[in-house]
């Protein structure tokens, strides 16, 4: 079978007018000859949700529908038997963050969900298994020196493995992980960051 | 005792109120004005369906439930209303879901009733148990687990509203059979309400209102981008009126079409990949664009990097998550289409300047016009014509109902669209065999005095042909026409021009004849294969009072021109096969 002319006629695109502008991936117009790359960053959200089943599938797969990066997801009860609040920690640049933000808002459990602050207080927790290199004299009183200098507790010393736990912000936790990366780490269990704007202001 | 689906039935004495969790369903449909509802019997929807029995609600039974969805959708495009369809669980619940998806992708108000296995089942894998919820999650506005016969009733009410308010779109109950099967002790209907925390815009801002005025005023290239929220949202006489007061010409998105009339001298009819010429002239050079009612979809932008490269973009929507999703809008009014477009008509206190840009774009359309000449192809009446012919004989209120094709952009290039909810087709799922069960629900929806024209493919037309008994069963008047290519053609286009003519699985070496099929079903089948017959087949088919189908034998050579490919620039459309090759 021929193709054939369909009998459209007009200038051919070389022929025609065409602009030099462009736009970058997120549509927003760009100086010519820029890249026009947005950064990430990292922002928290926190949501409050009706407390009832199948919430955090929606929740979740709205994030891995849209491919939204996530950090850290935490979910827990409130002050209000009812609801329950979702701290969001996820990783975009900012046509992604306020994407988050709309999308989130429109999931009907979903009662409102804020961007936090910078100066949010925000907190994790994180559990780390370590080798027991420690396990008499002088090197149990190192650990425990290092312990003692970083807020860090000791939960359980025993069976060739000591249990650690370590709080504070995210960056906090990423920073204890390296300094007992020298002695060997076994597991790692860590809740994701929970967060609530500081002072009187409401988080959500 | 059998009930048959078109037959009005006889006044029962008039009851107390609903006595079962059924009941209660079917009366929160009957108060949501609820006048028909397209579905397929089984297992755990029976206990609804019985209730139906005592119903004056029509219920049309469907060959396949995804033609349920298909139906309902369709009714919700023509009437504004919540279009419903009714399935059992498991099979029945996943054969709607490519309705959903689609309705969901098109911001249709659908509202999809699904039985499940009694609640003590859930979860153990009972016979034709499937996790709808978890299933139509990702394809529905908001869907609800009925777990109380108490207020289910008022479930089923609340997702009824939630289709249709703000931003329109489909919304499922499940309902587990004991819930329905369970008496109630006092339930009543109430009218539903939103809850609390859904806040549906309506006015935008004040102050980018009045930015927005002021650059638009200052255009010297105005353009104005009408998508499928102006329709949804009842803004076409908001939209004409600004259109014609400020001189500002309109192109649509495709869900757009009907929203100004294309016989207008402003009118540009729709733009993107098989957009007109002109269309995507002027939304790659204009210079202010008025985007109303749109999700930026890529079939309509092209290249995002290419896309109005040179405009400042007003975005009015009522779902803020659409504005800056895909294009960036300098003027962000959130709220609704025929409110907000108001608002800007109040604050602009003249029209732009644009006696150039006007000239420039009848010049536009002067030169990449769609006339494509010639009536005749390889001896067969040209796809083109046969459209042409199927406007000219009909009234402008006609409804077109399409599968999806190059069929589909035919339909959208060569009917004259003059009136909103007059164009009914699938476009963001892109879903071939939407067409025949389209135009069934749209028929239902449709005045009496309207036609109903489904302009189909073999391929689209073959997906769900078992609706033509429904047709005939009811006693539809509807017309069919396939622009039979004898292969799915718009595939074959492709492969034709990115894939080097290597034809993989997109030629029929053989086709049903559909006139004989129609006449099987006992409706009226039309072979058309001379260009001769084309305006007088067309006469008698549009005449038959009842279902008809005309089998349009087209040279399977035809391609659909204009075309963006697939990420291009909509300013270089290719208009000929050559003009590809030089892309
Ligand atoms: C359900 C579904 N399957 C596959 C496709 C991919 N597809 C897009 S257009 C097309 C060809 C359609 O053929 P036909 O209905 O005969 O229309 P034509 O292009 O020939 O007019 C196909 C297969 C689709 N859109 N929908």
């Amino acid at each position: 079978m021929a193709i054939k002319s369909n009998g459209l006629r007009g200038p051919a695109p070389s022929e025609r007018p065409h602009p030099n502008e462009r736009r970058n991936r997120q549509g927003i117009r760009i100086e010519p000859g820029s890249s026009g790359e947005l950064q990430n960053r990292l922002a928290t959200f926190s949501a409050l949700v009706k407390h009832e089943p199948g919430v955090l599938s929606k929740v979740s797969g709205l994030f891995s529908r849209r491919q939204f990066n996530i950090e850290s997801l935490t979910v827990g009860p409130t002050e209000n038997e009812n609801n329950a609040r979702i701290t969001l920690v996820v990783n975009e640049n900012d046509t992604g963050i306020i994407q988050v933000k709309r999308q989130l808002a429109k999931l009907l459990p979903v009662i409102a969900v804020e961007e936090l602050s910078r100066d949010a207080i925000e907190r994790e927790l994180c559990l780390i298994k370590i080798k027991n290199h420690f396990a008499q004299g002088d090197s149990l009183e190192e650990l425990k020196e290092l312990v003692d200098k970083n807020g860090i507790e000791i939960l359980d010393i025993g069976d060739g493995m000591v249990t650690i736990e370590v709080r504070g912000g995210q960056r906090d936790i990423d920073d204890t992980i390296e300094m007992f990366d020298q002695f060997g780490i076994e597991e790692i269990a860590r809740t994701g960051t929970v967060a609530l704007e500081r002072g009187s202001k409401k988080t959500t | 005792m059998s009930k048959s689906t078109n037959t009005n039935k006889e006044k029962k004495p008039e009851k107390t109120g609903p006595k079962t969790g059924a009941q209660a369903v079917v009366a929160s449909l009957e108060k949501a004005g609820v006048e028909v509802i397209f579905g397929v019997q089984g297992g755990a929807i029976m206990p609804v369906y019985d209730a139906l029995y005592d119903s004056k609600l029509r219920h049309i039974t469907m060959g396949h439930e995804q033609g349920a969805a298909h139906a309902a959708d369709a009714y919700g495009i023509v009437s504004g209303q919540p279009g419903v369809c009714i399935a059992t669980s498991g099979p029945g619940a996943t054969n709607l879901i490519t309705g959903l998806a689609d309705a969901n992708m098109d911001s249709v108000p659908v509202l999809a009733l699904t039985g499940q296995v009694p609640t003590n089942f859930v979860g153990n894998d009972a016979f034709q148990e499937c996790d709808t919820i978890g299933v139509s999650n990702p394809v529905t506005k908001a869907n609800f687990f009925a777990t109380e016969t108490e207020s289910v009733g008022d479930v089923v009410s609340l997702a009824f509203l939630l289709a249709k308010e703000g931003r329109q779109g489909p919304t499922l109950v499940d309902l587990p059979k004991d819930v329905t099967i369970g008496e109630i002790s006092n339930w009543e209907y109430k009218p539903p309400e939103l809850p609390d925390h859904v806040e549906i815009p309506s006015v935008a801002d004040e102050e980018i209102i009045r930015s927005a005025a002021a650059t638009l005023i200052d255009a010297k290239k105005p353009v104005i981008l009408a998508g499928g929220g102006v329709i949804k949202g009842d803004a076409c006489n908001e939209l004409y009126k600004f259109a014609i007061e400020f001189e500002i010409p309109v192109v649509t998105t495709m869900p757009g079409i009907g929203a100004f009339p294309e016989d207008h001298e402003l009118s540009l009819k729709p733009a993107g990949m098989h957009g007109t010429g002109y269309a995507n002239m002027a939304l790659t050079h204009c210079d202010v664009m008025l985007a109303v009612g749109t999700r930026f979809d890529d079939r309509l932008t092209g290249g995002v990097d290419t896309f109005a490269p040179t405009a400042e973009i007003i975005h009015i929507d009522i779902d803020p998550a659409e504005i800056s999703k895909n294009i960036h809008a300098d003027y962000e009014l959130v709220g609704d289409a025929a409110t907000v477009l108001m608002q800007l008509y109040k604050e602009m206190g003249s029209k732009p300047e644009a006696s150039e840009w006007l000239d420039q774009i009848k010049a536009w359309k002067q030169e990449y016009s769609i006339e494509y000449g010639e009536r005749e192809s390889d001896g067969k009446p040209r796809p083109q014509y046969i459209i042409e012919e199927l406007c000219r004989a009909t009234d402008s209120d006609t409804i077109v109902t399409t599968g999806v094709g190059q069929h589909q952009m035919w339909a959208m290039l060569y009917w004259t669209y003059k009136k909103p909810r007059t164009w009914v087709s699938s476009h963001g799922l892109g879903t071939m065999g939407y067409g025949l069960p389209a135009a069934i629900g749209a028929r239902f929806a449709a005045d009496d005095d309207q036609k109903v024209i489904c302009i189909d493919g073999d391929g689209s037309f073959l997906m769900t042909l078992q609706e033509l008994s429904v047709a005939v069963r009811e006693e539809l008047d509807i017309t069919i026409v396939v622009l039979n290519n004898a292969g799915i053609g718009m595939v074959r286009q492709w492969q034709d021009a990115f894939y080097d003519h290597r034809r993989m699985a997109s030629e029929y070496p053989w086709v049903p004849d559909f006139s004989k099929i129609a006449d099987a079903f006992g409706a009226k089948g039309f072979l058309l294969d001379d260009v001769e017959n084309v305006e007088s087949t067309i006469k008698e088919a549009i005449g038959y009072k009842g279902p008809s189908v005309i089998d349009a034998r087209i040279d399977p050579a035809e391609n659909v021109f204009p075309m963006v490919p697939s990420g291009g620039a909509n300013g270089l459309f290719a208009l000929t096969e050559k003009h590809l090759e030089e892309l």
